[in-house]
Order: structure tokens, then C-alpha cells, then sequence
């Protein structure tokens, strides 16, 4: 490929160097164990590019700091794992509500509490998706490569900027510390996806009047439209309301942007389905090891084949049915116990046999784990 | 003749928005009108300041003024306003708070916007009452006073916010009520001029929940009384702690100009750029 | 006559208040040192006594809902 470079990094370095090249230019932080590394690069390699850097007295602080500098017109972000993430959910939720783009890395650790801050886990999944309070919808992404790291990370600025949604990039502690090598692309070959600028004049822009896709068009604040952001329902124009038509609108509209636009957010990988017996649906981490099992049992001449989503959520029910209609079972192999499995078998619905691989050990599922799971269907 | 101190103050309003939610004779809007005339007085454009308010009825402020104007999570302003003057510190960013606000949920934030001198003036409306959930003490309640969770009296002794701020390392710290509002007006003026973080006690009256449950009479009696239990700085000075029991130092407290922390990250930039750091 | 065209005009005020915004807390009557102002009975405040006011804004300034608006009449010409 033309003007690429391979550099040897890590997961987090890789998510660092892909929010820069997205344009990434203020991030908030705090540290912790396993993503800290993402901090210090920001902390070192945002001044360099004219950006700025935050070390937040919390993680709180740091979530509501990101909000802040997106509403200013900067392309924000953080990172935190699994107690950090817990606590970022309140101002999740503002920006969710406020339709405010942001970036928010989750490097899972294992838990529940502090668990084990140093070994991987997956036991995030639905707290991405419904950790806040609240109906919503929310895009969460899931790298299984420092290179998809970086290039996800591109993407989820992108996603975030085109539906002003924050987006969740929910890798984990394998993939955070992992070094690979990256084919760094040249900068002018990426697609990067700017803040999109209300064209009806000050005074009769409506912040939050939807377009077609259901995505409003909110200024900066400094543009001189002089509008309003609350943290109450809405209408349109910004301020509170209580009339049941309108609340019952702009609740619905924070889920439909979402799901009504699931095409153009989703992507998985799909390999050897059509012909396939079982199904092994894995992701991030865990999807290496899941595709050398299903490398393995095709070698043992097993009719296997791989679905791995790298957008987590939104869930799409229906390329899931597609993949594992009339199979005689779907693998699911994760470090928790059994959080995606559930959304598999809600979508199955009794037609496919769902088999959760579960693990909790702080150690990560091995191919011949996985494998024996899929041996066993026979 | 223009009437001397006469401000244009319905400028600076959203009148669509008004009239606004709080009681009769609830002091916020006094303090909110004592803001209004500082920003006219120090010359803020409205395109390039920012309001930004936590949870609670003086934080329904923002709502009514118009400027870009944010209503955030309860506690979290200051933390909101943070990340809006680090992103773009050309705006002007205002941060208006209650007292459980500030110094409860959100204790950890205000003295940390001290300990940077962050470009922010944060104006504290302390009614001594959490009002928008009906009367609940707060970390500024008086011990003794009635509060629906200490209806017993509170053993919790008060926060001086003033202290507190200046301790952590704000560059402007004044305290004001809403009975002196044109000295309000003034401290805010020069809290606004300040480049670092600055902040402002606004002593104001919730007539509805602390006065009602301690008996205070209606807003203007409460009023008196704020101007009753002041006493100046230079006054101050030369009374006794006992003496001092049960007032409130009004004035400037402390305006000690040090470097503003954005202004200092543009020195980490130039650092980076010369090819500095690790 | 003389004397009188160098004595200064008495300056004259308007004070409008807002009856939608009024909320009828009284601090205007309180604050007002000339008596310029009175609650009604529909519990809003009134202009009563205009010929006193002096313009000093204490009115307005305390006025916690935005509701007064006190002018100066352009000297009439
Ligand atoms: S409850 Fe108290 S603080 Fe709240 S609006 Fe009423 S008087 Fe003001
Ligand atoms: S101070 Fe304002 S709200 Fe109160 S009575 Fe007077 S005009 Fe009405
Ligand atoms: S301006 Fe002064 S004198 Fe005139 S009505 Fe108001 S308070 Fe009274």
C-alpha cells in the first residue's frame, strides 16, 4: 500500500495515535490501571499538535471536562477501565441526552469493584449499552488488533461526530497492552469526519431540531447562537419541557438515531457462515483465540464458522439471525458470564442452540478451550 | 440624563424565558441581576461567554440569560466549565452554583478549579438550603438551624466556603449578599477582571424552606438580617473570634493574582513544541 | 427670574412595573427610600407616589424578578 509505515505499538498507544489522527485535540483524564498509558501519551503528544491535556481531580470530573471541551468545539475524549467506567456513567448520560459527541475508551479489567486491575476481562458489555439511567442508544465499538485499535478509534471520532453520540470503544486489557505491528496510513488517505455546522441563521436555529436521520445540528458554544444545553428533556429549541408529546419525542428520538441508522454504525466480520454447522460468535480480545479455534476445527474438517461484531452495540438482531439461522448451535466464547450470550439468545429465540464459554478467571480463553466447546456439539 | 448605574439588563436576558421558576422574594434573582450588571460593567461579549450551572434553583439561572448557557449535573459545573475554557480559552466561562452544589457534591471540583487558578469566576448563591428538593441542610446550614433532615437541629458544622476557596488556591475570593447588592456587583465586576479562578459568596435568601422552618420572617426581613450579621473586612479585622460568632466577613477577601492555568498550558505547548518533555 | 432659570429642574422618572413577572414579595416597597411604590390588591406592586422618586434603582436593583424598569423623562423640552 502507498504511503503507509509499519510501526511496532501498543493497543493503547494505537488508540492514542488513531484519536490524534481523527483529530482529537483535548482530552481529560485520570489514571487508571489498564489505560493509563493512553493518559501519559495524551499528556505528551497533545501539546505537540497544538492540543490540550487535562489531569481531572476524578473520573467524573474527567467525563463532564470531555463534555465541556466538546461543546466548545473540540474533538474530546478520555480513557478509563471498569471502576472508572462506572463512574463516568452520569456524564455518559448528559452527553448522550445533550447529543454531544466525545470518544470514551473503556479498557476492561476484570471485575466487579476493583477486581483485578491488571487482568483482562469483557464484563463491561452491558454496562456500555445500559449503564447510564435512562432509555437511550449508544454506539460501542470492539477492536480485536492494536491495528483495528487504531483505525476503530478513527472511526468511533467519525460515528461520534455524524450521529453526536459519544461513542464507547470497548477494547480490553489484552488488546491495551498487545504490541503489533500498525500500518500507519498517510494522514491525507483517512476519512475524518468533521463537526457539522448548523446552516440556519442565529436566532432561528433549533439545537436539537432533528434532521433526517434524527441527528441535530448543535453550534459551538462561542458561534454566537447563544443556546442553551440542560440535562432536563428538551425541546427543539433547547429548553425544558413537560408535555408528554414532546418528552415522548425526544426520548425516543436518543434511541432511534441509533437503531433507525444501524447500517451505516454497524460492521462485523463473517467468515465461512454459509456453509457453516456452528457458529462461533466472539469479539475483541477473545476473537483471536476464537478465530485460530475456528481455523483449527476446520482443519479437523468441521463445518465452523466466525462471526465477530466490531460494532458491539448497537446490536444488529437481524445479520445475528441471518448467521445463525438453522445452525445447529452458536458458540460464544467471552471473558464474563455470559453478557453477549444474552443478546445471541435473545435474537435466537429458542430456534438455535446458544452455548456461552464462559471465563472469570483473569486469565484469557485459550483456541483449545474453545475448541473443545465446539467438539463437544457433536 | 441616563440614570447613574442604570443597566440595560433586559439585554442580557431571555425575557421568552420569564418570568422565571423561583419563589417570591427568592434572593437568587438579585444575585443573578447583580451578575448581569458586572458582565455589562466589565464588557463581556454575550457571544463569547459561557454560563454553565450545576443542579438546584440557583443553578436554573443559566436558563434565563442569554449567553451560551449550559445546565449540567448536579455538582459537576465547575468541572463542565473546566473542560469548555481548556478547549477554548478564549471564552469567558461563569460558573453559577448553589451551596450543596458547590461545596457537597461537588467539593472535590471547586477546590480543584481553586488549585489550578483556572479562568473561571464561579458565583456561589448560598441560601444555606438545598431548596429545589424542599429543605434539606446543606454543608453551609448553620448548626442548630431546622432543616427537614435535621429536624432536630443540625450538629454538622459549616463549611466557610470563602476560606475553603481561598485555602485551595483561588486568586479572587469576595463575599456579598444579596441586601448589598451593589457591592455584589462591584466584587463580581472585579472577580470577572481577575484572570484566574475567582469566586463569589453570594449570600442570598431561600424565604420558602429556611426561612419558613426557622422562622425568619419573609425575603426582606431575611434581607435585613444578612445586612445585620455583616461585618466588613477592615471591621473584622479588629474583632475577637467570639466576637465574630454568628456574622459574616463581607468584602474582598483576598485578590492575589497568580498565573492563570490555561495560560500556563499554552507554556506547556510552546515546551512540546520545542521538542521538550520526556 | 433670573434665579430661576439656574436652579436645576427636578429630574423625573418613570417606573414600570412588570405585573406578569411581579410576584408580589414586597422588597420593592421596602427598598424604596421616597415611598414611591405599594402592593395592590391583587397583590402585585404598584406606582404610587411617582412625583418622589428620586431614580436611585433601589427598586429595580432588589427587584428579584426582573419586573422593574425605572427611566428617566428626557427633560421636557
Ligand atoms: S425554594 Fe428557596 S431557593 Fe428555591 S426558588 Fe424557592 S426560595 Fe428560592
Ligand atoms: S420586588 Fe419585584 S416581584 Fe417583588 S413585589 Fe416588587 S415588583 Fe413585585
Ligand atoms: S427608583 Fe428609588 S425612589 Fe424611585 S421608586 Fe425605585 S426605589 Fe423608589
Amino acid at each position: 500500500m502507498p504511503n503507509q509505515s509499519r510501526v511496532l505499538m501498543q493497543g493503547n498507544e494505537a488508540i492514542l495515535e488513531g484519536a490524534l489522527a481523527a483529530g482529537m485535540r483535548f482530552y481529560a483524564g485520570y489514571p487508571i490501571t489498564p489505560s493509563t498509558e493512553i493518559a501519559e501519551l495524551a499528556a505528551e503528544r497533545l501539546p505537540k499538535v497544538g492540543g490540550r491535556f487535562i489531569q481531572m481531580e476524578d473520573e467524573i470530573a474527567s467525563m463532564a471536562a470531555v463534555v465541556g471541551g466538546s461543546l466548545a468545539g473540540v474533538k474530546s475524549m478520555t480513557a478509563t477501565s471498569g471502576p472508572g467506567f462506572s463512574l463516568k456513567q452520569e456524564n455518559l448520560g448528559y452527553a448522550i441526552h445533550g447529543d454531544i459527541p466525545c470518544v470514551v475508551i473503556n479498557v476492561q479489567r476484570m471485575g466487579p469493584s476493583t477486581g483485578l486491575p491488571t487482568s483482562p476481562a469483557q464484563g463491561d458489555m452491558q454496562q456500555a449499552r445500559f449503564g447510564s439511567h435512562g432509555d437511550y442508544g449508544i454506539i460501542a465499538l470492539t477492536p480485536s488488533s492494536v491495528s483495528e485499535a487504531y483505525y476503530l478509534t478513527i472511526r468511533a471520532f467519525n460515528l461520534s461526530e455524524q450521529f453526536r453520540v459519544p461513542v464507547i470503544l470497548l477494547t480490553d486489557e489484552v488488546i491495551g497492552h498487545m504490541r503489533e505491528a500498525v500500518s500507519l496510513p498517510d494522514p491525507s488517505e483517512l476519512t475524518v469526519a468533521e463537526r457539522r455546522k448548523p446552516t440556519a441563521p442565529k436566532g432561528e436555529h433549533k439545537p436539537f431540531a432533528p434532521d433526517a436521520k434524527g441527528v441535530p445540528t448543535l453550534p459551538n458554544f462561542g458561534d454566537g447562537y447563544r443556546f442553551h444545553v440542560t440535562g432536563l428533556i428538551h425541546a427543539e429549541d433547547g429548553f425544558a419541557t413537560s408535555n408528554p408529546k414532546l418528552v415522548d419525542q425526544a426520548v425516543r428520538r436518543l434511541t432511534n438515531k441509533i437503531t433507525d441508522n444501524i447500517d451505516e454504525i454497524y460492521e462485523a466480520e463473517q467468515r465461512e457462515i454459509a456453509d457453516a454447522d456452528i457458529v462461533v460468535f466472539s469479539y475483541g480480545g477473545t476473537a483471536r483465540a476464537a478465530r485460530r479455534a475456528v481455523r483449527m476445527a476446520r482443519e479437523k474438517g468441521l463445518k465452523v464458522g466466525f462471526y465477530r461484531p466490531i460494532t458491539i452495540w448497537p446490536f444488529h438482531d437481524e445479520m445475528v439471525r441471518n448467521a445463525i439461522a438453522g445452525k445447529k448451535a452458536v458458540i460464544i466464547p467471552e471473558l464474563n458470564l455470559g453478557q453477549m450470550a444474552r443478546e445471541v439468545e435473545r435474537v435466537a429465540h429458542g430456534t438455535t442452540t446458544v452455548i456461552p464459554v464462559t471465563k472469570v478467571t483473569g486469565e484469557i480463553l485459550t483456541p483449545a478451550e474453545i475448541l473443545a466447546a465446539i467438539e463437544e456439539v457433536r | 440624563m441616563a440614570i447613574a448605574g442604570k443597566i440595560p439588563t433586559r439585554k442580557y436576558l431571555r425575557q421568552d424565558r420569564l418570568p422565571h421558576i423561583w419563589c417570591p422574594g427568592c434572593g437568587h434573582g438579585i444575585v443573578m441581576q447583580a451578575l448581569v450588571r458586572a458582565i455589562h460593567n466589565v464588557g463581556l461579549s454575550q457571544d463569547k461567554t459561557v454560563i454553565v450551572s450545576g443542579i438546584g434553583c440557583s443553578s436554573r439561572a443559566s436558563g434565563y440569560m442569554d449567553f451560551d448557557t449550559i445546565h449540567t449535573t448536579h455538582g459537576r459545573a465547575l468541572a463542565f466549565a473546566t473542560g469548555i475554557k481548556m478547549a477554548n480559552p478564549e471564552l469567558n466561562v461563569i460558573v453559577m452554583t448553589g451551596d450543596g452544589d458547590a461545596s457537597a457534591i461537588g467539593g472535590n471540583h471547586l477546590i480543584h478549579a481553586a488549585r489550578r487558578n483556572i479562568g473561571i469566576t464561579c458565583i456561589c448563591l448560598n441560601n444555606n438550603i438545598y431548596g429545589m428538593t424542599s429543605g434539606q441542610f446543606s454543608p453551609t446550614t448553620p448548626e442548630c438551624a431546622l432543616a427537614t433532615t435535621a429536624p432536630y437541629g443540625v450538629i454538622d458544622p459549616s463549611f466557610d466556603l470563602c476560606k475553603l476557596v481561598q485555602a485551595a488556591g483561588a486568586s479572587y475570593v469576595a463575599r456579598g449578599t444579596a441586601m448589598q447588592a451593589r457591592m455584589l456587583e462591584k466584587y463580581i465586576t472585579n472577580a470577572l477582571k481577575n484572570d484566574g479562578f475567582s469566586f463569589i459568596e453570594a449570600i442570598d435568601q431561600c424565604p420558602t424552606y429556611f426561612g419558613r422552618k426557622n422562622k425568619l420572617g419573609d425575603a426582606y426581613a431575611m434581607m435585613k438580617r444578612q445586612q445585620e450579621t455583616s461585618v466588613s473586612v477592615s471591621k473584622a479585622a479588629a474583632m475577637t473570634p467570639a466576637e465574630l460568632e454568628g456574622k459574616q466577613v463581607v468584602g474582598e477577601l483576598w485578590n492575589s493574582p497568580r498565573p492563570e492555568y490555561a495560560k500556563s498550558y499554552d507554556q506547556v505547548i510552546a515546551k512540546a513544541q520545542q521538542g521538550g518533555g520526556r | 427670574m433670573t434665579a430661576l432659570a439656574t436652579e436645576r429642574k427636578p429630574r423625573l422618572f418613570t417606573v414600570e412595573v412588570n405585573t406578569t413577572y411581579c410576584k408580589g414579595c414586597e422588597i420593592c416597597v421596602q427598598v424604596c427610600p421616597k415611598n414611591v411604590l405599594a402592593m395592590n390588591d391583587r397583590l402585585k406592586a404598584n406606582v404610587v407616589n411617582l412625583k418622589d422618586c428620586t431614580g436611585c434603582l433601589n427598586c429595580e436593583i432588589y427587584c428579584p424578578d426582573f419586573a422593574i424598569n425605572v427611566e428617566e423623562v428626557e427633560a421636557n423640552a
